[in-house]
């Protein structure tokens, strides 16, 4: 895991600016229209998806990979 | 996970805010906390958000410093107000295309002219959003809105040209995609002592979009990103060669002139006797 998710799920209007402008295409909307972090393998910590979500819903925070200094 | 840090800008028990599902308002309000933040000195305290009326004016409303949510067109008057008052707060003007440069247009072009130490921020999505989407005079021909149902034939005022011409001291562009240099353009208009004015391309899917084929949120902003041109790529070709359809963003102008509340002072100290 490259990055931590942080969703506030209350502020998510399923609008899809973030799934659409995610370099990794692994962001979805649930049934109800609510951001989820599909692939999370995948994600690259770029914050492309933090950057232009209009409703600050989505966060993500790098961390270290296990094993690495 | 850590708090972001301009969340304390934020009135955060009055989010989510009521703009629509993708309407780029948001995306321009957190540039405007986070060119704050990197203010020394700038606080909840000192520093004044002051608004128009318009989808876009309701910003103040979610940030957390004393603002006020004035009369539509007419938040330049108030904000110049403020500073007369008391010189030493940081005002920040929030406005839209409408609210700018439509009934506010004389407010606008006086503002620049005075020279007064005031940073607006022009929302720029092309239409009167919160009416439901009459044209206004920065929504461009052949796009429709309500009372334009055959596409507007009316010629469009450029507020960066516009501004310019009538005086402000810092006049940039940038849009609701381009989120980091948008941050930049805001924070450099606050540096500037003088009137600052920035356009903030913002989308608005609802009123303007829909009526115009524009796609969903993510393409209307996917448009910015391939139209805008960075002004230093665009001053570069010449006039025939630009493409149509793009425009550029970035700093458009900069110059050093005294500014309204150092030009008073001399009012006052005559007045004063002294
Ligand atoms: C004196 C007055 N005239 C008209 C209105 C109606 N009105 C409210 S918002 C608005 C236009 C807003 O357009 P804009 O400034 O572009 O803001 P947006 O909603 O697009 O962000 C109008 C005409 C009003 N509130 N007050
Ligand atoms: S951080 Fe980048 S790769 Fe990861 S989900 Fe967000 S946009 Fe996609
Ligand atoms: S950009 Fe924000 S509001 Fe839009 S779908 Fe993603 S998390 Fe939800
Ligand atoms: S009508 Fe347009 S400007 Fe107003 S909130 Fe909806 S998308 Fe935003
Ligand atoms: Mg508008």
């Amino acid at each position: 895991m490259k990055a931590e998710f942080t969703i506030k799920s209350e502020r998510c209007k399923g609008c899809g600016i973030c799934v659409a402008f995610c370099p990794k295409q692994i962001l979805a909307l649930d049934p109800l229209g609510k951001i989820y972090v599909a692939d999370q393998e995948k994600c690259i910590g770029c914050g492309q998806c933090e950057l232009r979500c209009p409703d600050y819903a989505i966060f993500v925070d790098r961390v270290k990979e296990a094993g690495a200094k | 996970m850590i708090e972001r840090s301009y969340e304390k800008y934020f009135r955060r028990n009055r989010l989510p805010h009521l703009w629509c599902p993708g309407c780029g308002n948001g995306i321009a309000m957190k540039a405007i906390v986070q060119a704050i933040e990197g203010k020394d000195g700038w606080t909840q305290d000192n520093t004044i958000i002051v608004s128009g009326i318009g989808c876009s004016s309701r910003a103040s409303g979610y940030m957390d410093f004393d603002t006020l949510h004035t009369a539509h067109g007419r938040a330049i008057p108030f904000a110049t107000g403020i500073k007369l008052a008391r010189p030493e707060l940081n005002v920040v003007v929030i406005t839209g295309d409408g609210d700018c440069t439509a009934i506010g247009g004389g407010h606008f072009i006086h503002g620049c002219r005075r020279n007064i130490d005031l940073t607006v921020v022009l929302f720029n999505n092309n239409i009167y959003g919160m009416t439901g989407g009459q044209a206004s005079p920065m929504t461009p021909i052949g796009k429709r809105a309500t009372t334009a149902p055959y596409g507007s034939v009316d010629r469009v005022f450029d507020a960066c040209n516009l501004a310019q011409a009538a005086g402000a001291t810092y006049v940039a562009r940038s849009t609701a995609f381009h989120v980091q240099h948008l941050v930049k353009m805001i924070r450099e208009g606050l540096d500037n002592k003088g009137f600052s004015f920035i356009e903030a391309l913002v989308q608005c899917p609802t009123a303007y979009g829909r009526r115009n084929k524009l796609g969903d949120p993510a393409e209307m902003m996917a448009w910015m990103r391939d139209n805008a041109m960075m002004k230093a790529a665009w001053d570069k070709l010449p006039e025939e060669k630009r493409p149509e359809g793009k425009f550029p963003i970035g700093l458009f102008y900069q110059s050093e002139a005294i500014d309204y509340d150092t030009a008073y002072d001399h009012v006052i100290d005559i007045a004063g006797g002294r």
